[in-house]
């Protein structure tokens, strides 16, 4: 096993373990923390994949920016520990969690063990694409149109939290 | 090297955990960064196949992706002040206004 390999199982076994306990704390606030612990894990699998800019927006927007959104929101409801996590198995969640197994038993079956062209080294060119440069430069030029629509769903998506979280409206 | 397959295997298992919290967990925050799994395991598998395939579409795909989740995140977490403010509750078996 190379030293990539090793590194690789060592930061997947984090993203899954990491994201595991976000779906079964009973405080939300423990959930919030886990699900920035696992934002980091995905942010150096993307190093991995020679992916620099989008490893550093992970970490800046969705760890710092959006997770701290979630804190904030979680402090101001001031939510505690939720009294029935385990006590209250319903059908409907084996059901589900049957149904989710079998979904990723699928996916793994096929990309793991079915017939495909072994993609098995990451491209020459991952490493010059990766670049804030190149991304820069492809934002602004191909992506031009899709970029400006965006900072109008920003304007909009700060405007709309705004009058929805508002008190009254006047 | 570490091949595609091993990417896309983990990428599938995270998206399935997201989905089991969104199935199964009740509160209404959690849901949400359930969700939020659910985004960061496609972008996962986005940034992947950019990297093997040597084409950037999908880094462009995955930065979109990001500032979308950032819009909903803003707006969901106004729409569960809102709830709060009303119902008192975050547990979304009570929020049951809509149903049938």
């Amino acid at each position: 096993m190379t030293f990539e390999e090793v590194f690789f199982y060592i930061l997947a076994a984090g993203a899954i373990v990491s994201a595991l306990l976000v779906i079964t704390r009973r405080n939300p606030i423990n959930s919030v923390i886990y699900l920035v612990l696992n934002f980091f894990f995905l942010a150096a699998l993307y190093l991995t994949l020679k992916a620099q800019f989008i490893a550093i927006i992970q970490i800046l927007v969705y760890a710092g920016a959006i997770m701290v959104l979630f804190m904030f929101v979680i402090m101001l409801l001031n939510l505690g520990d939720e009294k029935q996590l385990r006590d209250r198995v319903t059908w409907k969640q084996i059901v589900a969690i049957g149904l989710s197994l079998a979904f990723v038993m699928q996916v793994i079956y096929i990309v793991g063990f079915g017939e495909t062209d072994g993609m098995d080294t990451i491209s020459a060119r991952a490493v010059e694409i990766g670049t804030v440069e190149y991304i820069g430069k492809e934002l602004f030029s191909h992506y031009v149109l899709p970029i400006e629509a965006i900072s109008v769903l920003i304007v909009l998506a700060v405007v709309g939290a705004i009058v929805l979280a508002k008190r009254k409206l006047d | 090297m570490v091949p595609l397959n091993l990417y896309l295997s983990l990428s599938a298992m995270l998206f399935t955990i997201g989905v089991v919290g969104v199935l199964t967990r009740r509160n209404a925050i959690i849901v949400f960064m359930s969700i939020e799994l659910m985004l960061n395991s496609v972008n996962l598998t986005l940034v992947a196949f950019s990297s093997f395939l040597g084409d950037a579409t999908g880094q462009m795909l995955v930065f979109f992706v990001i500032t979308i989740a950032a819009a909903e995140a803003a707006i969901g977490l106004a729409i569960i002040i809102a709830l709060f403010r009303n119902k008192q509750t975050v547990n979304i078996d009570e929020i049951n206004l809509l149903k049938w």
